[in-house]
C-alpha cells in the first residue's frame, strides 16, 4: 500500500514526555492502539501516544441528508469534540485539516451520495494532540473497510522559537523542511506500527 | 441518520422471551451487566463501561465569582453529551428530547442530593469560589445511559484533586500542583442512579435494560440511591402505571444493587491510588489489554534524524519558492487591501476579464483571503487543495462586501455576482 504523508510544523514548545524537538536522537513516544472497542460504529479505534489519547469512531457509508449529498462522490464529515467545554474555532480548524486529509485518501467515488462521518473525541491531552487525531482517523476509517487509496498518519513537529526564526522567512522555511524531514523519518516508524497492528489482527495464526 | 427500526419480529421475540424471564444476553432479571472503571493519568478523568455503554468522564475547575443569592457556596456545573459517536441517530438537531431529560435527571441526582460540600469550595466568601464542571461524554450507547453515566459522574468526583488554596487575611494563595499536592474534593455520599424497564403494561420488569430492550420497554423507573439507603431521587416516565409495592419492591433491589457497585467504585479508586503511590504505570495505555488481537502498542522508539539536513535541502532544491509574504496590509485603493502571501496575482492575466466599473482604478483582480488553513507549509505534492471551500470576500470602495464562493465540492450553482469567478475557476482547471 503506497504511504503518503501529511506532516505538520507547528511552532510552539512540545510539552509532551518523549520527543525533544531539536537535534539527531528525536524518538517518538511509547504508542498504543486498540481497534473494535465500540460496538455501535461502523468502526472504532483509540490511539494512545504517551499519554494523548484520541478515541475515533466511523460511520459509513451510510445514509445522507439530501441537502448535503454530492451527486459522484461520499460526503465527508469529521466532527472533533474536545473533552472539556463545548467545541470552539480550534476543534473547526482542526477538523478542517482532517477532513482535507481524508478526502484527498478516501475513495469516495466508490460509493455516491453516501455519508462517511468521522468522530473523535479527545480522551486526553498531552502534546501532539492533533497527530494523535489523524492517526485515531486512519485507524478508524482501516477498521471500518472504508476503501482508501493510502493510509496516513499525523506526526507533530516543534520549533524553539527565538528572534531570527520569528523575522527571517527564508530561514524559518529551511528550519521548517528540516522539521518535515525528522516528520518523514518518523512517519516510517508509525506505518511500520499500522501494518504490524493490522498483521497480529489478520494473520491465520 | 435516522435510526433504523425495529422489526416486528424482534420486538415480539424479545417481549416472549421476558415473558418467559430470558434475556438475549442470558443474564438474569436483577443482573447488572459488567462494570469496568478505568481511569486517565490526570486527576478526574475516568471512563466507565457498563456492558458495551462506555461513558467518559472529566472534572475540571475554575476559581470564579460566586452566585449572588449564594455567595458562600461553591458552584456545580454537570453537563452530559451525546457524542455523535454513540449512536447513528444522535445528530446535534436530533437528540434533545433525550439529552435534557438524561441532563435533567443527572442534575437532580448529583446536585439536589447534596453529595458534594459546596461550602468547602468557597475560598473568599462573596468573591471567589471553586467552580467544579463535570463532563461526561457518552462513547458507545448499549442501553441504561443514566446508570453509566451517574457511576462515572460519581467515579470521576472521589477521583478528581482541586487545587490547594491559603487564605491569609487578605491574601489568597493558590498552590500549583508541584507546590502542594492537590487536595480531594469533600464528597459526602455517592448516589448511584438504578434503571428499572417495565413491560407490557407494568407485568414485568427488568434491570439495566439493554439498549434492544430499552426499545420495546413500555415504561422505565430510576431509583438513585446511596449506600446508606437513601434515596435522592426517584424519577418514573414512559406513563405506566406502578403499583405501590412494585416501587417499594424496586426500591429495595435498588439498595442491593447500589451497595455492590459502591463497593465496586471504591475498589477501583484504592487501586488506582495505590499504583500511583507505588510510581507504577496507570493511565489508559494500561487498560489495553494486551491479549487481544485488535490492541497493539509498541515501546519508545527513537528516529534517525541525522540526515535531516539533507533531505530538507532536497525538498527545498524541488519545491517551489514560496511566494511573498507581506505582514502589514497594502492598500491599494480606498476599500481594497492586502494582507498575507502572494503580493501579485498568480492567476495569470486577468486584464480581459469584466472588471467592475465600481471596482476603482486597480489594473489586477486583487482578492482577500478571508480564511487559510494551511500554516504555509511548501510541499510539493499536496493534491488535497482541490475540494476546498473557501469563501472570498472582495472589498470595493463602495464598501459593499460580496461574498463569493468559488469552488464548491457539489455542482450546484453557486452564486456568482461577478464573471470574475467564472473566469477564475477554469483558469484554476487549466493549471491542474
Amino acid at each position: 500500500m503506497e504511504e503518503e504523508t501529511h506532516t505538520d510544523a507547528k511552532i510552539r514548545a512540545e510539552n509532551g514526555t518523549g520527543s525533544s524537538p531539536r537535534g539527531p536522537g528525536c524518538s517518538l513516544r511509547h504508542f498504543a492502539c486498540e481497534q473494535n472497542l465500540l460496538s455501535r460504529p461502523d468502526g472504532s479505534a483509540s490511539f494512545l501516544q504517551g499519554d494523548t489519547s484520541v478515541l475515533a469512531g466511523v460511520y459509513g457509508p451510510a445514509e445522507v441528508k439530501v441537502s448535503k449529498e454530492i451527486f459522484n462522490k461520499a460526503t465527508l464529515e469529521v466532527i472533533l469534540r474536545p473533552k472539556i467545554g463545548l467545541p470552539g474555532v480550534a476543534e473547526k480548524s482542526r477538523e478542517r485539516l482532517i477532513r482535507n486529509t481524508c478526502e484527498a485518501v478516501v475513495l469516495g467515488t466508490l460509493h455516491p451520495r453516501t455519508s462517511i462521518t468521522v468522530v473523535l473525541q479527545v480522551v486526553s491531552d498531552a502534546g501532539s494532540l492533533l497527530a494523535c487525531c489523524l492517526n485515531a482517523a486512519c485507524m478508524a476509517l482501516v477498521d471500518a473497510g472504508v476503501p482508501m487509496r493510502a493510509l496516513f498518519c499525523g506526526v507533530a513537529c516543534a520549533l524553539d522559537s527565538d528572534g531570527t526564526l520569528v523575522l527571517d522567512p527564508t530561514s524559518k522555511q529551511e528550519k521548517l523542511q528540516q522539521c518535515l524531514a525528522a516528520a518523514q523519518a518518523a512517519s516510517q516508524h508509525v506505518f511500520r506500527f499500522y501494518r504490524e497492528s493490522l498483521q497480529r489482527r489478520y494473520s491465520k495464526s | 441518520m435516522k435510526e433504523t427500526p425495529l422489526s416486528n419480529c424482534e420486538r415480539r421475540f424479545l417481549l416472549r422471551a421476558i415473558e418467559e424471564k430470558k434475556r438475549l444476553d442470558g443474564r438474569q432479571t436483577y443482573d447488572y451487566r459488567n462494570i469496568r472503571i478505568s481511569f486517565g493519568t490526570d486527576y478526574g478523568c475516568c471512563i466507565v463501561e457498563l456492558g458495551k455503554t462506555r461513558v467518559l468522564g472529566q472534572v475540571s475547575c475554575e476559581l470564579v465569582s460566586p452566585k449572588l443569592n449564594r455567595a458562600t457556596e461553591g458552584i456545580l456545573f454537570f453537563n452530559l453529551e451525546l457524542s455523535q459517536m454513540a449512536a447513528p441517530a444522535f445528530e446535534p438537531g436530533r437528540q434533545s428530547d433525550l439529552l435534557v431529560k438524561l441532563n435533567r435527571l443527572m442534575e437532580r441526582c448529583l446536585r439536589n442530593s447534596k453529595c458534594i460540600d459546596t461550602e468547602s469550595l468557597c475560598v473568599v466568601a462573596g468573591e471567589k469560589v471553586w467552580q467544579i464542571r463535570v463532563d461526561l461524554h457518552l462513547l458507545n450507547h448499549d442501553g441504561n445511559i443514566i446508570d453509566a453515566a451517574s457511576i462515572a459522574a460519581i467515579v470521576a468526583l472521589c477521583h478528581f484533586r482541586r487545587p490547594d488554596v491559603s487564605v491569609q487575611g487578605d491574601e489568597v494563595t493558590l498552590y500549583t500542583p508541584e507546590e502542594r499536592d492537590p487536595v480531594p474534593l469533600s464528597i459526602h455520599h455517592m448516589p448511584i442512579c438504578v434503571s428499572f424497564a417495565f413491560f407490557q403494561q407494568g407485568t414485568y420488569l427488568l434491570v439495566d435494560p439493554n439498549e434492544r430492550e430499552e426499545r420495546v420497554m413500555d415504561g422505565l423507573l430510576v431509583i438513585a440511591m446511596n449506600k446508606h439507603r437513601e434515596i435522592c431521587t426517584i424519577q418514573s416516565s414512559g406513563g405506566i402505571m406502578l403499583l405501590k409495592d412494585q416501587v417499594l419492591r424496586c426500591s429495595k433491589i435498588a439498595g442491593v444493587k447500589v451497595a455492590e457497585i459502591t463497593e465496586l467504585i471504591l475498589k477501583a479508586l484504592e487501586n488506582d491510588q495505590k499504583v500511583r503511590k507505588e510510581g507504577g504505570k496507570f493511565g489508559f495505555a494500561e487498560s489495553i489489554a494486551n491479549q487481544r488481537i485488535t490492541a497493539f502498542k509498541m515501546e519508545k522508539a527513537p528516529i534517525d534524524t541525522s540526515d535531516v539536513e539533507e533531505k530538507a535541502e532536497e525538498i527545498i532544491a524541488e519545491a517551489e519558492p514560496p511566494s511573498e509574504v507581506v505582514s502589514t496590509p497594502v492598500l491599494w485603493t480606498p476599500g481594497t487591501a492586502q494582507i498575507g502571501e502572494g503580493v501579485e496575482n498568480s492567476w495569470g492575466d486577468l486584464e480581459d476579464s469584466e472588471k467592475e466599473d465600481d471596482e476603482g482604478g486597480g489594473d489586477q483582480a486583487i482578492i482577500l483571503d478571508g480564511i487559510k488553513m494551511d500554516t504555509g507549509v511548501e510541499v510539493s505534492d499536496i493534491g488535497s487543495q482541490d475540494s476546498e471551500e473557501e469563501e472570498m470576500i472582495i472589498l470595493e470602495p463602495d464598501k459593499n462586501p460580496k461574498k463569493i464562493r468559488t469552488q464548491t465540492t457539489s455542482a450546484k450553482q453557486e452564486k456568482a455576482p461577478s464573471k470574475k469567478p467564472v473566469k477564475r475557476r477554469k483558469k484554476k482547471r487549466a493549471a491542474n
